[in-house]
């Protein structure tokens, strides 16, 4: 054991690519499972939220637009980075859920293919829940997922890793954008995830994290006209029931909380609860029906 | 009236300056879409035309009849029997109206001239190698020249749709402009396509506007000697051709669907048609004209049942 | 329209439909009176001929009504998929044999023109069935799992705009997935609900699997509300669809939602310009304008407006408004005085903000609900005809200069249910339909349905899809 004195991280807000600390300059003190002090973690506001949806709106064109492919591409150099760090996280998991050394190894270990897992989605998920439709009449018609927007994720409370990105992987694999609000006693591998995001591929905005009080932050999130989505994972059920009622102001897609096994494979229904579908029409033309045809 | 014919001095004559101008031309008209063109045609299929109007329907579509014989057998005989049934189409029924035109071929015109004489029914004649249209310049032009001088008072020319497809449309322009010199005065123009051999609606347009740039009195569908002839969306199609010319150059132009329009039914849904894509300014036989045989008698049988309240049948109507 | 060529009259025969003087409620196979005795009268907007008087349905008949369907859930979820499917396929082909009955009785009770019933809805309606009866059968091969689920009683309010079609759109697949069913019809339309009770007893559904309850807005909620209600699903305006999501709120009930619009026809320079007026005037004039995903917004490239405008009033001049029984209309009359006013007062605010209005020469009947055909030009992105859902047979009509304004325009708005795209240039309409935020994009035609396509909004438009394999999802337990 030496005695050099560590290095301790100051934990930031990750915003539109960047590393701010929450406008409001508050921060609160975060435990590990047994209560001792870990960091402070900064206390988001209803300003750092709505910063974080201008953040997500603005990525959403380009990162909805990118090819499937590249999602892919992206997406699985997060997994690539999160491997290269996953002796912090193992560490901070072990930290935030008071986990065995090997438990929590084998959390980050799922997690880190639970990543992988939704990075090969990317351009398979049009083909499983798209596809043509055979009208009666002269008409090509095809139906195409398409990302809903700007999600708000309400991140697992108890499940700070696994749960997190369990979560999150399948909002942002199909296109949209996330504004996370990580687990509120355990923010800290939401924290650092951020960190591999940015030093990965991810453009910024397509991805924000805040920390801090879950209702305080998820209130104006949840009423927020320019968030399409929300996913309530992390609300209980007098926030969720609230938070579905602001929701509807501009008739939201709410995902409501569920009791979930996030070391299960999961199924596509986190990625379909933000997918929209859209059908376009075009006419075909009716080959020598009628002679001169098309 | 309006004129019939561009000025040299219009705009428009400029596109046929040469085959790359005319092409820009063309082929700058907007397109069809096929599907969307036959759904509207069958929209307007679904008009309910009943009691006065449908007697206002079968009149008017006697009157426009073009009675048409074109047959290798056909005998002075047999052309003097449908001119005399086309001055009167019922012979138990004087107000049934005549005919517009009979139309033969162009060695039978001073036959159906006599047998028309005095009625006000005109002698339309097909000409330019009629139905294939595959003869040198000088010979269709010939063609031409015998039946206007034989006294023709329409003639009805093919295109050289080879040439067309091919994409010479400065070839079709000058035989259509040549055709019409030929016709002279006295004779009007009816410039067939032969629709069914054009193959595509785009195709339909591009010849209607040449046609009509190159002086046609009429646009025709067809020769009624191929598969497909006159059909409601390829008549609307040259409708709108005809509507769109006369709104930009004021030079009102003809349209005939011949070929396969055999029923009352269907000869009151071109009328449909004409009245709500042309107008009214179209109906009249000297704008309108179906090129047909048997559809003649059934329209008779329809007038006779309007009439007398019976199902008329083919006993009480002449065979030609 | 003064033609030479005078349609005369055509009118399609009243006699093939009888009309009850009065109907009760539908309730677990047996039409009954209100609990609470009350009763409304359904008139006919051509005339304003009262109909029939019908049942009011109160929160006790609501009650009444899910528990039957709660009764009939257990045996009809039980059975196997293939006996689920000869029901539904009864039904269909029972609705092709009475579809002349029904279009006229539709055409009756809604206003709209007997063109489109005969033509559009019934067809339509009885090819829901068809699609669906083929489903119940196939459900572990529909995605959604090996042996997917039923909810239970379905709750469903639909609108008056296409009554028997949208009751179709939901009772198709929730009976073709096991569900049990509580539908409430438009006040101003109850009746083709009713007589698909009568088609329901004719099939031999069993009792409890249908129950229909005529009523209002009050009647919606208390559906909406009742505890045993698994599955709400509604088609209607966006302001009521909002309210329904706070009720469900914190609940387990599955929504799904259908609701207002302001769909963009978007029409480049390049458009087969004969066939894009066509798609307008389909787009905004069929069913008098009443259609969530009405073309209500043109936006017509600068360089072509004057032309297209040109096209547009002479097409709009033919169209022929009057008694919606006669075979030859084509504009029939609107579904209420309350819609009525509706329009005429946005239509009027359109004129105060400076849109200019045109309409043809148009008569209009003496009695009855009508509004002329109309069009507002000069409309800017701020008036408020070009926001606002007018749900009337009104056309704003903008411009635009690039792809990318037409596209910024045409999503500016909080709805997202449809989009029209004219252009002859095929990698245009893909790129522009792949950047509108619109449940379905038609391209180069408009206003087309099909059971197997599905249909449903983005943004303030709902969510869910009717229509199709998805259509299935908002029935099942998945």
């Amino acid at each position: 054991m030496s005695d050099r004195l560590t290095v301790l991280k100051t934990y930031k807000l990750y915003v539109g690519g960047k590393f701010p600390r929450s406008e409001s300059g508050r921060v609160y003190e975060v435990t590990d499972a047994k209560g001792r002090w870990l960091a402070n973690a900064p206390l988001s506001s209803r300003k750092d939220a709505r910063d974080a949806v201008v953040a997500a709106r603005k990525a959403f064109g380009a990162w909805s637009g990118a090819t499937a492919y590249n999602r892919g591409q992206v997406l699985y150099r997060v997994a690539e980075m999160l491997e290269g760090r996953r002796d912090q996280f193992v560490r901070e998991v072990a930290d935030a859920e008071g986990l065995s050394k090997s438990r929590s190894a084998a959390v980050v270990d799922a997690t880190i293919d639970r990543w992988v897992w939704y990075a090969g989605w990317t351009d398979k998920i049009a083909q499983v829940v798209g596809g043509g439709n055979p009208v009666a009449g002269p008409f090509f018609n095809l139906s195409s997922p398409e990302p809903t927007g700007v999600v708000a994720v309400l991140a697992p409370q108890e499940s700070s890793f696994l749960g997190l990105v369990s979560v999150l992987a399948p909002v942002i694999a199909t296109g949209n954008t996330a504004v996370v609000v990580a687990s509120e006693k355990s923010p800290l591998p939401a924290l650092s995830l951020a960190e591999v995001l940015a030093t990965s591929d991810v453009p910024g905005g397509v991805v924000n994290v805040l920390s801090g009080r879950t209702a305080e932050i998820a209130t104006p999130l949840a009423s927020h006209q320019d968030v399409n989505a929300i996913d309530l994972a992390g609300a209980d059920e007098e926030l969720a029931k609230d938070l579905e009622i602001a929701a509807a102001d501009n008739l939201k897609r709410v995902l409501r909380p569920q009791p979930v096994d996030y070391a299960e494979t999961p199924g596509i229904d986190r990625m379909t609860a933000f997918l929209e579908t859209k059908t376009v029409w075009h006419p075909t033309g009716s080959l020598g029906a009628s002679g001169s045809s098309y | 009236m309006p004129s019939t014919a561009l000025t040299a001095a219009h705009p428009l004559k400029d596109v046929a300056a040469s085959d790359s101008s005319l092409r820009r031309f063309l082929h700058g008209l907007p397109g069809v879409d096929a599907v969307g063109l036959e759904g509207r045609a069958a929209s307007l299929g679904t008009r309910s035309i009943k009691t006065t109007a449908k007697a206002y329907a079968i009149d008017l579509a006697i009157s426009m009849v073009d009675l048409t014989t074109l047959e290798g057998a056909d005998t002075p005989g047999k052309v003097r029997a449908l001119g005399a049934k086309a001055v009167n189409p019922d012979p138990t029924d004087r107000t049934a109206p005549s005919t517009a035109a009979v139309c033969v071929y162009p060695d039978m015109v001073p036959v159906a001239k006599e047998a028309v004489a005095g009625s006000g029914v005109k002698v339309a004649s097909v000409a330019t190698a009629f139905p294939a249209g595959r003869a040198p310049i000088g010979v269709k032009l010939a063609d031409v020249r015998e039946a206007v001088a034989a006294g023709a008072d329409e003639i009805d020319m093919v295109i050289d749709r080879g040439a067309f497809l091919a994409g010479r449309y400065l070839k079709v322009y000058d035989e259509i402009t040549a055709v019409k010199e030929a016709c002279g005065t006295s004779a009007r123009l009816k410039v067939i396509f032969e629709t069914g051999e054009l193959s595509t609606y785009d195709n339909i347009r591009r010849a209607s506007w040449l046609g009509m740039l190159a002086g046609a009195d009429f646009i025709k569908t067809s020769t009624g000697k191929v598969a497909v002839n006159a059909t409601p969306a390829n008549t609307l199609l040259m409708l709108e051709a005809v509507r769109d010319f006369r709104a930009q150059t004021g030079i009102q132009v003809g349209v005939k669907p011949a070929g396969g329009i055999r029923t009352s039914k269907d000869a009151v849904k071109f009328l449909v048609l004409v009245n709500e894509t042309a107008g009214e300014d179209w109906l009249d036989n000297h704008w309108f004209r179906f090129g047909a045989s048997s559809l003649l008698n059934d329209l008779l049988m329809q007038r006779q049942k309007l009439a007398t309240g019976r199902y008329s049948g083919p006993d009480y109507v002449t065979v030609d | 329209m003064a033609s030479a060529f005078e349609y005369a009259p055509a009118p399609e025969s009243r006699s093939v439909v009888d009309i009850a003087p009065s109907y009760g409620l539908f309730i677990d196979g047996e039409f009954t009176e209100a609990a609470g005795g009350k009763v409304f009268k359904t008139v006919s907007p051509s005339t304003e001929e009262v109909l029939s008087e019908i049942a009011q349905a109160g929160a006790e008949d609501v009650d009444r009504a899910v528990r039957a369907a709660r009764g009939a859930f257990g045996k009809w979820s039980a059975l196997p998929g293939s006996e689920r499917a000869k029901y539904l396929f009864r039904i269909a082909r029972i609705i092709q044999e009475r579809s002349r009955e029904l279009a006229v009785l539709e055409t009756l009770d809604n206003g709209k023109p007997i063109k489109e019933t005969r033509d559009a809805d019934l067809p339509l309606v009885a090819a829901h069935f068809f699609y669906y009866a083929g489903w119940a059968d196939k459900l572990g091969h529909a995605g959604f799992g090996a042996d997917p689920q039923p909810l239970g009683v379905a709750g469903q309010v639909i609108p008056w705009n296409f009554p028997l079609l949208m009751l179709a759109w939901k009772i198709a697949p929730a009976l073709a997935t096991g569900n049990t069913v509580v539908l409430k019809p438009a006040e101003t339309t109850p009746l083709s609900a009713l007589f698909f009770a009568d088609i329901c007893r004719q099939a031999g559904l069993p009792k409890g699997v249908v129950n229909i309850l005529p009523g209002y807005g009050d009647t919606g909620a208390a559906l909406v509300a009742h505890p045993d209600v698994n599955k709400v699903a509604f088609t209607g305006s966006t302001a009521v669809g909002k309210e329904i999501a706070r009720t469900v709120a914190g609940t387990r009930k599955k929504l799904t939602l259908e609701l207002g619009g302001k769909g963009a026809n978007i029409v480049f320079d390049d458009a087969p310009v004969d066939q894009a007026v066509e798609g307008i005037v389909n787009g905004i004039f069929f069913n008098q304008g009443q259609v969530c995903c009405a073309g209500s917004r043109l936006l017509v490239q600068e360089s072509i407006q004057e032309e297209l405008l040109e096209s547009l009033k002479r097409r709009l001049s033919t169209l022929r408004l009057g008694d919606p029984l006669d075979k030859n209309t084509d504009i029939g009359a609107i579904n209420s005085e309350e819609q009525l006013t509706r329009i005429t007062s946005l239509v009027e605010q359109g004129e105060a903000e400076g849109a200019e209005r045109w309409s043809p020469a148009c008569e209009l009947p003496e009695s009855g609900y009508w509004f002329a055909p109309t069009l507002f030009t000069n409309v800017t992105q701020a008036h408020r005809i070009a926001r606002d859902e007018i749900f009337g047979p009104v056309l704003s009509v903008l411009t635009f200069r690039t792809p990318d304004e037409a596209v910024a325009k045409a999503n500016n708005t909080q709805y997202g249910l449809s989009a029209g795209i004219w252009t002859e240039k095929g990698s245009r309409i893909l790129a522009v339909a792949n950047k509108l935020r619109a449940g379905v994009v038609w391209s180069n035609t408009f206003n087309k349905f099909d059971p197997t396509s599905p249909f449903g909004g983005y943004k303030e438009s709902g969510f869910g899809r009717e229509g199709g394999r998805h259509g299935l999802e908002a029935y099942l337990d998945v």
